[in-house]
């Protein structure tokens, strides 16, 4: 009983995971039809703008929560601003462009931080299910999953700036019939996207610790997840992150978490190869 | 393009007998560890430019080819002893490899991002597999997987049917060389036969060529498998050059890497690849020297203004930059001209 208990917990937990580290890159995806390969570079800068914070003595919440979005960002909007605004409509250029930048990331963040790993302690302490120790910072995470996609969902359904979110996903066209400069809101888009990255860096940074090239770890499982998902944003990320979490921690219980992995991977290999439009251009066509 | 050395027609002798002759000398001036290591970053180059310029499919994980390559050699020389089964092998089972997955794709009509997500997942797969088997229960004959650490000390390449009989050193660096120049000459080949013509086709309108009747998924899959095979003798040379394989050779950085080249040297063109691949490969190389600036942030820097500047890579631009100069240049020679004959018919009215 302790055990199912133990399994349902690591299986929502990596579901939160997944939707969490993909996010930002899936409204990117979702609303420009741009695949921002430096987003797992994202992730891990809005890491060591939370562990930097907290080292400087701010309140580690408000450090994840306020701040690795905001640095985060600004530094999406530059971007947007240097490179990636002059390649749209070129998709491969534009995923070759942001390889770059993450290579390029990796690298300032490398020259300043240095290649050692660095770490904050999570901020709750564990708790006891029968025998099992379980990581009781692992329930925030969920939480904080939950209530992002509930309430981007919620703001992409009713609210004005969703409708124009949802309009940019038909096309430039249709932002500019909604009466708005399209270049504004990717700009705006991108941005966006970058905080939310941001914020996934920095809920994660205390359970993974860091290094420069940990973006990498994110960067497959977000691509993957985003891409099998499909077009429509929310429903595509949930099911695409239900679908790899539960196989992943199933089959990690099972046998060892590589091979887990390396199930999910291969599932992934399969949708892609059975709906190359990912999950949602098959079915749930009507959702975001 | 025909007329110019980097089209597919005519190969300039001249230029290639001048560059062979210096390849072919430098051994007597210069160590052949680092130029051995260039000329297989060169062949890599090549597998992807052949596919990616003249096919246009693009895959991230050209790496994969190259891992499988480099393991094939290690673990089939640890079975066999002599090397030429293993180099074989090494072509054939990327090539196999690169048939299966290619068929997959192509037939299932899938390009661009999918495409690029499929190669990147199965060279991710094959990472994280081969960095997972540490331990005895993973061998194949007498060849200990090794998980993170790799497999070391397998039997390098020597003389075909002579085991003891050891190329290393200069001789490893002529074969190398003998090899890139091969898989250049068959690339070229294949690029002027009917089969790379229809490549062309496919990459410039894959819905024509399909409406004209061509199988165009085969044609996909059959240089997918060919590029696969070049990728998997590069990694096996260089399995050879390292005398270790690890399963870096899967990473993402690897993959990385190779596009970069390609890119750089320029689209469409066979050369300049080679020649991006042996020009960074030694920029990173020298930066690996010293500490103050990190590689991956020149490599990075240097790919993101190339995308932005010259999305055509520095051949193709060279080659348009040769032609417009080469158009000014006539341009002024006829100015001259005419002025020079206004000038004498002037001098004959007076």
């Amino acid at each position: 009983m302790d055990y199912a208990a133990i399994v349902v917990l690591e299986i929502l937990y990596m579901i939160a995971f997944l939707a969490l580290i993909s996010a930002g890159l899936a409204i990117v995806f979702g609303m420009m039809r741009v695949i921002n390969l430096a987003h797992g570079e994202f992730v891990m800068l809005g890491g060591y703008a939370t562990i930097a914070s907290a080292k400087a003595g701010i309140n580690i919440y408000l450090a994840m929560l306020v701040i690795s979005p905001i640095v985060v960002g600004v530094i999406g909007l530059i971007v947007e601003r240097l490179i990636v605004r002059f390649l749209y409509g070129r998709m491969i250029d534009v995923m070759l462009a942001t390889w770059g930048l993450s290579l390029l990331l990796i690298g300032l963040v490398t020259l300043i931080f240095g290649n050692t790993a660095v770490s904050v302690p999570a901020p709750i302490p564990g708790y006891q299910i029968g025998h099992y120790q379980m990581g009781g910072y692992n329930l925030f995470v969920i939480a904080v999953a939950a209530i992002l996609m509930s309430a981007m969902w919620f703001a992409l359904r009713y609210t004005r700036i969703g409708l124009v979110a949802r309009g940019a996903m038909q096309g430039r066209e249709i932002i500019s019939a909604l009466g708005y400069n399209p270049n504004t809101i990717y700009m705006l888009t991108f941005m966006v996207g970058a905080a939310l990255s941001g914020l996934a860096g920095g809920v994660m940074a205390p359970l993974t610790g860091l290094l420069p090239s940990v973006g990498g770890a994110y960067i497959a499982k977000a691509f993957i997840t985003v891409i099998t998902g499909g077009a429509a944003v929310i429903a595509g990320t949930l099911t695409t992150a239900a679908l790899f979490g539960t196989v992943d921690q199933l089959v990690s219980f099972a046998s060892t978490p590589v091979v887990g992995e390396i199930a999910m991977l291969g599932l992934a290999l399969i949708l892609l190869r059975l709906m190359p439009q990912g999950i949602t251009g098959q079915f749930f066509r009507n959702s975001t | 393009m025909t007329s110019s050395g980097f089209g597919i027609g005519r190969i300039r002798w001249n230029w290639l007998g001048a560059l062979a002759v210096l390849i072919a000398a430098l051994p007597l001036v210069y160590e052949t560890s680092t130029p051995t290591l260039l000329a297989i970053w060169a062949l890599f180059a090549l597998s992807l430019a052949l596919m990616w310029g003249y096919a246009g499919i693009l895959s991230f994980g050209h790496a994969a080819y190259f891992g499988l390559g480099a393991y094939t050699y290690a673990i089939a020389s640890f079975n066999i002893g002599e090397s030429t089964v293993p180099l074989l092998l090494a072509l054939v089972v990327p090539a196999i490899v690169a048939a299966i997955i290619g068929a997959l794709m192509f037939y299932g009509r899938i390009s661009d991002v999918y495409l690029g997500v499929m190669t990147l997942v199965v060279t991710l797969i094959l990472n994280r597999f081969m960095n997972a088997t540490a331990g005895d229960a993973y061998r194949i004959g007498n060849a200990r997987l090794g998980g993170f650490n790799g497999i070391p000390a397998f039997p390098t390449l020597n003389v075909p049917g002579d085991p003891n009989w050891a190329i290393y050193g200069t001789a490893y660096y002529y074969v190398v060389i003998v090899c890139l120049l091969a898989a250049y000459l068959i690339a070229r080949w294949i690029l002027s036969s009917a089969f790379g013509r229809t490549l062309i086709g496919i990459r410039e309108n894959e819905q024509r060529m399909e409406l004209l009747g061509y199988d165009v998924a085969g044609y996909k899959t059959a240089i997918f498998s060919v590029s696969g095979a070049m990728a998997g003798l590069a990694g096996s040379l260089f399995a050879n050059w390292a005398e270790i394989v690890t399963p870096s050779v899967f990473s993402l950085g690897q993959t990385a890497e190779v596009l970069i080249w390609v890119i750089v040297g320029g689209l469409g063109t066979l050369i300049g690849p080679m020649i991006a691949a042996v020009a960074l490969g030694s920029l990173k190389l020298g930066l690996g020297h010293q500490t103050t600036i990190d590689n991956s942030l020149v490599l990075g820097a240097i790919l993101i203004l190339v995308v932005l500047l010259i999305p055509r890579g520095f051949a193709p631009s060279f080659a348009a930059w040769r032609r417009l100069f080469a158009q000014a240049q006539v341009h002024r020679r006829q100015a001259r001209s005419t002025r020079r004959r206004r000038l004498a018919l002037q001098d004959a009215k007076q």
